[in-house]
C-alpha cells in the first residue's frame, strides 16, 4: 500500500478467506433497494392522491422483493435448506434480522399488491401497504450492516458510511425506475436525482474515511464498477434534471441512474473481495492499530 | 457446561511431522484435497504442501525458513519455524454470532462446532472469521472446520491431533491449566535467551475475548498467517445499527421530501 512499509506474510497468502458469495448477493442489494424505495414511493403516491403512481410502484416493489428472495436462495450452498433461516431469530446476525425483515416486508407488499390488483380486502391491503412502507427504510439499509459485520476490511472499516451509500442507492434506483414506468410523476424524478447526488457524496466520503484500505476500491473489477457507477450516476442525474420537461432525456437519465446504482453495489462487493484476498489490507491496519496503542 | 477445554500449541517444539494433519483427516473423515492448495499439489513453500486451513484442512502445519534474530548473536544463522494452526474456538466467535440458522453452536466444552445437518451454506461465517479458518466445501455447499474432535471429547478421549503429536507441541486440556502452563513455558524460554518467545491468543482481554486454541510463537503472528490484532466484528454491531438507523431515517425523510412542492399533474 502507498506509503506503508510492506507487511510480513506467510508466502503472501491471505489471512482472510475469500467470500464465497456469488454475484447474486450484490444483485440482491440492488433489487432489495428497489423494492424498499418503491414501497416508499407507493405510500407517497397514496398519500398525495396519485393512485397510478401508488399502483405501479406497488407492483415494482413486490416484483423486486420476489426476485430478491430468489436471488438469496440461489446463493445458498444448500438452496433446499433455505427454510433453516427461519428456525432461529438472532439479533447478533444481520442476516437473520434481514431474513425476518425481508419475510415481513415481502409478505406485506405482496398482500398489498394482490389487494390492489384484485380489489379484494382493500382495507387489509392498505394496512399491508403501510406496513411495507414502514419496513422499507430498514430493508434498504440492513444490507450495509450485513456486509460491514464481517472481518473484511473494505466493508467493516466502512461500516458508518455504507448504510448511507445503500440508502441513497435505493432512493436513486427506485426513483429512476418509477420515472421510467410512471410518466409525468415528479416525485420519482426528484427522488432519483436526490438519491444519485447523495450516493456520489456518500461514496466519496466512504473512500476518504477508509484510509489505506480505500485502495481496494481502485483495483480490478472494483475499480471498473466504481468508474461506471460514478459516470452513470452523475451523468444520469444531470440528464434527468436538465431534460426534465422532455420524456426522452428523462428516461435516458433515469436508466443511467439505475445502471449507476447497480454498479455501485457491485463496486462495494468487489472491493470487499479485493481487500479480503490481499493480506496487506488485513495485517497493515492491525499493525498500525497496535503501534498507536503502544503510543 | 463442563470445564472449558482448549488447545495450547507450543510451536517451539513442533518438528513439522504433520502427524496432526493426518490424524485429523483420518479421524474426522475429511477429504484429502482442498481448494486452498492442499492435496496433491507441490506448493514450493518449504515443506508445506497443504497451504492453509480450510473446509478440508482442520490442522495445518506452517513451515517458515528464515535467518535467526540478529540480537541472539546467531547473525545470519538459518532457522526453521514450524507451527500447527487450527481453529481458535474464540470466546467471542464471529462465525457463531453471525450464523443465521443456528448451525454454529457453543458446546459444553466451550468449543465452537458446525451442525452439518443445519448448515444451509449461506457463507456468512466465512468472511466473518478474522482468522480465515472456516470455509465452504466444494461440491458440498456447507461449511466445515475443526470440531476439536467433539465426538472424542464426549467419549472422554483427547482430540486426534493432540493424541498423535509426538512432541506434545499440541497440548489439550482445561483452558485455565493450559494458560498457566504456557505462561511458565514462555518464562522458561525467555530465561534461556529465547527472547522472541511470546503467547498468541492467551489473553482474555484481546479482540476475540481470548482463544480456546492459543499458541506460543517465535515471531510475529503474521509470519505464521495469523492476524496480529484480530477483533470479533460483532463488537462494533451496535454502532453499525445506529448508523443504519440514521441512514434509514434520512431515506424516509428524503422520500417524503420528494413529494413536497407541486402536486403531480393528473
Amino acid at each position: 500500500m502507498t506509503g506503508a512499509p510492506p507487511v510480513r506474510t506467510y508466502y503472501g497468502r491471505a489471512v482472510l478467506k475469500r467470500p464465497v458469495w456469488k454475484l447474486y448477493v450484490p444483485a440482491y442489494f440492488f433489487t432489495g433497494g428497489i423494492a424498499a424505495g418503491s414501497a416508499l414511493l407507493a405510500a407517497g403516491g397514496r398519500l398525495t392522491g396519485d393512485a397510478r403512481l401508488a399502483r405501479r410502484c406497488l407492483l415494482t416493489s413486490s416484483s423486486a422483493a420476489g426476485v430478491s428472495g430468489v436471488l438469496l436462495v440461489a446463493d445458498l450452498g444448500r438452496p433446499a435448506r433455505f427454510l433453516n433461516m427461519l428456525r432461529v431469530a438472532k439479533v447478533t446476525s444481520p442476516m437473520s434480522v434481514g431474513t425476518w425483515l425481508l419475510t415481513a416486508f415481502g409478505s406485506a407488499v405482496t398482500a398489498a399488491t394482490a389487494s390492489e390488483l384484485t380489489g379484494v380486502a382493500r382495507r387489509t391491503g392498505r394496512t399491508a401497504e403501510a406496513v411495507a412502507a414502514v419496513l422499507a427504510p430498514a430493508m434498504a439499509t440492513y444490507t450495509a450492516v450485513l456486509v460491514a459485520d464481517t472481518a473484511v476490511p473494505a466493508w467493516h472499516d466502512a461500516r458508518h458510511q455504507l448504510p448511507f451509500v445503500f440508502a441513497a442507492g435505493a432512493a436513486a434506483s427506485s426513483g429512476a425506475l418509477a420515472t421510467v414506468l410512471v410518466p409525468d410523476a415528479q416525485a420519482p424524478r426528484r427522488l432519483a436525482v436526490g438519491g444519485a447526488v447523495v450516493e456520489l457524496v456518500a461514496t466519496e466520503v466512504l473512500q476518504r474515511r477508509l484510509g489505506d484500505v480505500a485502495e481496494a476500491y481502485d483495483r480490478g473489477r472494483a475499480r471498473r464498477a466504481k468508474q461506471i457507477a460514478q459516470a452513470a450516476t452523475a451523468g444520469g442525474a444531470v440528464l434527468a434534471t436538465v431534460g426534465r420537461r422532455h420524456r426522452v432525456p428523462q428516461v435516458a437519465g433515469a436508466l443511467l441512474v439505475l445502471v449507476g446504482a447497480a454498479a455501485e453495489r457491485l463496486a462495494v462487493f468487489e472491493a470487499g473481495v479485493e481487500s479480503a484476498v490481499d493480506p496487506a489490507f488485513t495485517v497493515g491496519p492491525q499493525r498500525h492499530r497496535l503501534a498507536s496503542a503502544d503510543g | 457446561m463442563t470445564e472449558r477445554m482448549g488447545f495450547f500449541t507450543d510451536t517451539s517444539i513442533c518438528i513439522g511431522c504433520k502427524a496432526c494433519e493426518v490424524a485429523c483427516k483420518e479421524w474426522n473423515g475429511v477429504p484429502a484435497a482442498d481448494k486452498n492448495g492442499g492435496g496433491f499439489e507441490f506448493l514450493a513453500q518449504s515443506y508445506d504442501n497443504t497451504g492453509e486451513l480450510g473446509a478440508d484442512t482442520w490442522r495445518h502445519v506452517a513451515f517458515i525458513e528464515q535467518k535467526g534474530p540478529a540480537d541472539r548473536g546467531a547473525d545470519g544463522e538459518f532457522r526453521w519455524l514450524m507451527s500447527s494452526d487450527v481453529c481458535k474456538h474464540c470466546t467471542s466467535a464471529a462465525c457463531l454470532e453471525v450464523c443465521p440458522t443456528g448451525s454454529l453452536v457453543r458446546t459444553e466444552f466451550g468449543t465452537v462446532v458446525v451442525q452439518e445437518d443445519i448448515c444451509n451454506g449461506c457463507g456468512y461465517c466465512i468472511p466473518a472469521c478474522p482468522f480465515g479458518v472456516i470455509d465452504q466445501r466444494q461440491g458440498d455447499g456447507r461449511v466445515w472446520k475443526c470440531t476439536m474432535c467433539y465426538d472424542r471429547l464426549r467419549g472422554g478421549l483427547e482430540p486426534a491431533c493432540a493424541t498423535a503429536c509426538p512432541t506434545k507441541s499440541i497440548q489439550y486440556g482445561p483452558l485455565d491449566e493450559l494458560r498457566a502452563r504456557a505462561a511458565a513455558r514462555v518464562g522458561t524460554l525467555q530465561a534461556a535467551g529465547v527472547t522472541e518467545a511470546r503467547l498468541y491468543g492467551a489473553d482474555p482481554d484481546d479482540g476475540v475475548g481470548g482463544m480456546g486454541a492459543f499458541f506460543l510463537l517465535l515471531d510475529d503472528p503474521e509470519v505464521y498467517r495469523l492476524p496480529p490484532d484480530p477483533v470479533v466484528t460483532t463488537r462494533d454491531l451496535p454502532g453499525m445499527w445506529r448508523s443504519a438507523a440514521a441512514a434509514a431515517a434520512t431515506l424516509a425523510v428524503g422520500a417524503a421530501a420528494a413529494f413536497l412542492g407541486r402536486r403531480p399533474r393528473r
